[in-house]
Order: structure tokens, then sequence, then C-alpha cells
């Protein structure tokens, strides 16, 4: 059971990174990683909506879409779920700490259109994992786009050093590098099979 | 006449969503292994965004401003059901290849981005052609990917075969590598053609004006002054 779990979240770090094995949640990924304190603050924001998201994704399904047999309405639940999740965060944060509010704040909305998170609930009902799985998962799902942020971050602040030709300035030479990163991390790939 | 042709156009090349605004690039990078895949994925995108922008402008009168994002992403992902259950039905092959990236198009910036800033404010025909426009270019976009990908990777375009048997695939053109290093690279040849373009026309019209002084300037010295 331990080693499982444990399996789960390597596995979601190193072998399916979401970021560069998966393609879920490049545009954060892309557009936020400018500085490291930046992608950490967001890695932690999106991790905790992970966690949320899964867990409540696995229990509408087992509770409510399956027994009823409503399978049909499960992208429209999920993301008005994930909607009113994150404004339930918000106002919650906002009311019980407003250092954490100022630091987590603008990255919140932008989280709602995070393909990470609704590809993350949708995976979890497609992979059938139990709530506790899903929440690991879910953990580990964070953890490794935290990790993918943090290593983008770093590489692009010593790039404001580098003499990039002109048309690949921005986006081009961002992309190049998630392609390195990605050949690098495909190094993972057989580690752990789940 | 003419503003309906700019609607249609702007999408496909001077705010093309993937190589001009640079959104929508999960799916960019995720569907694009092989041509058929990514104009399966930019076809049921464009059939998203035809009807929910349509639907959306035409209930502009009776949205009420402040709910209307979730009232967009309800719209939105009703037809991202129909075309998950239509796929799932006719192309089972193609339904499984996309996967979890035909639910995701709930949240590609594209759509919502399109509701939010052109069809909550313009009638449902200016819309429409909006996001046909928009819809091409995405699926141009994915097409060019997807081919680049499938003729390095696989040796084939469309399943047919395009190199000679002997032909060694690069493989990681179709893993998730590949997906990044190509779209990277094509922003690049992207970028330095539209600035060479831009170059070109500017220095066209510096000569045009430029010939037309002269042409002035001559029939000004040249014309003997009437008494």
């Amino acid at each position: 059971m331990l080693t499982k779990l444990v399996l789960i979240v390597l596995g979601s770090i190193l072998v399916n990174n979401f970021v560069l094995t998966r393609f879920l949640g490049i545009c954060p990924f892309l557009g936020v990683s400018t500085s490291i304190e930046n992608s950490l603050s967001m890695g932690a924001a999106t991790t905790f909506v992970m966690t949320l998201s899964a867990a409540a994704a696995w229990m509408i399904q087992a509770y409510i879409l399956t027994p009823f047999g409503l399978p049909f309405l499960q992208s429209i639940i999920f993301i008005l779920v994930i909607a009113s999740l994150v404004q339930l965060v918000e106002m919650f944060i906002l009311k019980t700490s407003p250092a954490l509010h100022r630091a987590l704040g603008i990255y919140l909305p932008l989280i709602t259109t995070n393909c990470a998170i609704l590809g993350l609930a949708l995976l979890v009902v497609i992979k059938g994992y139990s709530l506790v799985e899903s929440a690991v998962f879910a953990v580990g799902a964070g953890l490794g786009f935290t990790l993918a942020l943090v290593i983008m971050a770093g590489i692009r602040q010593e790039l404001r050093f580098a003499d990039v030709p002109k048309p690949l300035q921005g986006f081009g030479i961002a992309l190049i590098i998630a392609g390195l990163m990605s050949l690098a991390f495909m190094g993972f790939t057989g580690l752990i099979t789940v | 006449m003419k503003h309906l042709w700019e609607d249609l156009s702007r999408g496909l090349w001077r705010e093309n969503p993937t190589f001009r605004i640079m959104i929508g690039m999960c799916p960019t990078l995720a569907v694009t292994t092989e041509a058929v895949n990514g104009v399966s994925m930019g076809l049921s995108a464009m059939f998203v965004l035809l009807c929910s922008s349509t639907l959306i402008s035409a209930l502009k009168p009776v949205i009420p401003n402040k709910a209307r994002i979730p009232i967009y992403i309800v719209i939105i992902s009703t037809f991202v059901t129909i075309v998950d259950y239509f796929l799932k039905a006719m192309f089972p092959a193609i339904h499984k290849v996309l996967g979890i990236f035909i639910p995701l198009i709930v949240v590609n910036c594209i759509i919502l981005g399109r509701a939010e800033a052109f069809a909550g404010k313009n009638p449902p025909l200016r819309s429409a052609l909006d996001a046909v426009g928009m819809g091409l270019g995405f699926t141009w976009a994915l097409l060019v990917l997807g081919s680049i990908r499938e003729i390095l990777g696989n040796g084939t375009w469309f399943g047919l075969r395009v190199f000679a048997p002997g032909y060694v695939p690069w493989i990681v053109m179709i893993l998730p590598p590949g997906g990044f290093l190509t779209l990277g690279l094509l922003l690049g040849g992207m970028n330095w053609l539209a600035e060479k373009l831009a170059f070109w026309s500017a220095q066209r019209v510096g000569e045009r004006r430029l010939a037309t002084a002269q042409a002035a300037a001559g029939e000004g010295c040249c014309r003997v002054p009437e008494v």
C-alpha cells in the first residue's frame, strides 16, 4: 500500500512529469517562470488546488456521476467545481492569512484555466485510483509541476546574460529549453512502472 | 464587406493563436505527433469555437455582465461534450489518441479568450466569422506541426510513406521533446519571416514614395510657368 503510494508520487514527479511529458500546464510554465520565488509560489498554489480538486473530483465521480448515470456531465461539473473551489480557497486565504494571500493572490485566478487541474481531475477518474491514491497522485503532480517551473525559472534567470538570436527571443528559446529539459527527463523512463 | 473579410482573416496570420499570440499551447504540443491528429484537434476546437462564439454573441443581451464567465464556461463545455461523444461514436481511434485533450478544450484559452474579447461585444455574424478564422488558424498551425513531426519522426505523412524504406526515423520528434523543439524552432522561423516581410514592404513603400516624390519634383521643375 505504502510502496504503491511512494511509486505514484515518484512516477508523477519524474517519469510522467505533468509539464514535460504530459503537456499539461504549459501556459503558466512558459508565462510565470520568470523568477524562482514566483515559481515556488505558483507551484505551491497549484499543488494546493490540485489536491483539493482531485479529491473533489473523485467524490463527485464516485457519489454523484456514476450512481446517477450522468457521465456526460463530467466536464461541465468538473470545471464548475474547480472554478468555485478556486474562489472559495481565495476567500478563505484572504480571511485567514492576508500575508499568504498577498503571495499567492494573483496566481489563484490563473489556476482556474490551468489545464493541469482539469486534466488531473479527468486522469484520476480514468486511472481508477482510490481517494487516498488520488490525493497522493495530485500532490505528486503538483510537486512535478513546481519542479519543472523552478528549473525553468533558474535557467531563464541565467539566460538574461546570454546572447540569444533575435527571432528566438522570448517564447522560442523558452520552448527549446523546455525541449531539452524534457529530453533530460526522458532519462527517467522505465525507472518506475505504475 | 471589408470588415467581414478582416474578421475572417484575423486568425489566419496576423493574430494567429499559435504562432502570434501563443495561446492554447497544451493541445498544440500534445496531439501533434501525427498530421491527422493535429487536424482532428483543430477541427474539434473550431467546431466548439464557432458554436460557442455564435451562441454567446446571440445571447449577449440576456447574459448578465457579472455572471458572464461562468455562463461562457457552461456554454463552451456543453459543445465540448457534444464533440467528445461525437468522436467517441464516429471515430473511436482518433478519440482514443486525443484522449483527455478533448475534454480539455473547455479550458483552451483560445475559446474563452475569443468569447471574452470578441463574441461578447460583436454581432453573431461577425463573431462566427472571427471564430472560423481563429479555428482555421489553429488548424493550419497544428497541421504544420503535425506534418513536420510525423514526416521526420515516422517517415510518413497522413499515413503515406514519404521516404525510401531505408529511412531511419528520428524517434525523438514524436516523443514529447520533439514537440517543444519543433514549435520553438518554428516560432523562431516565423518571427524571422515576419520581420523580413515587414522590412521588405517598408522598403517597397519607401521606394514608391521616393519615386512619386521625384516624379512630382521633376514635374515641378520642368513645367514652364504660364504667364
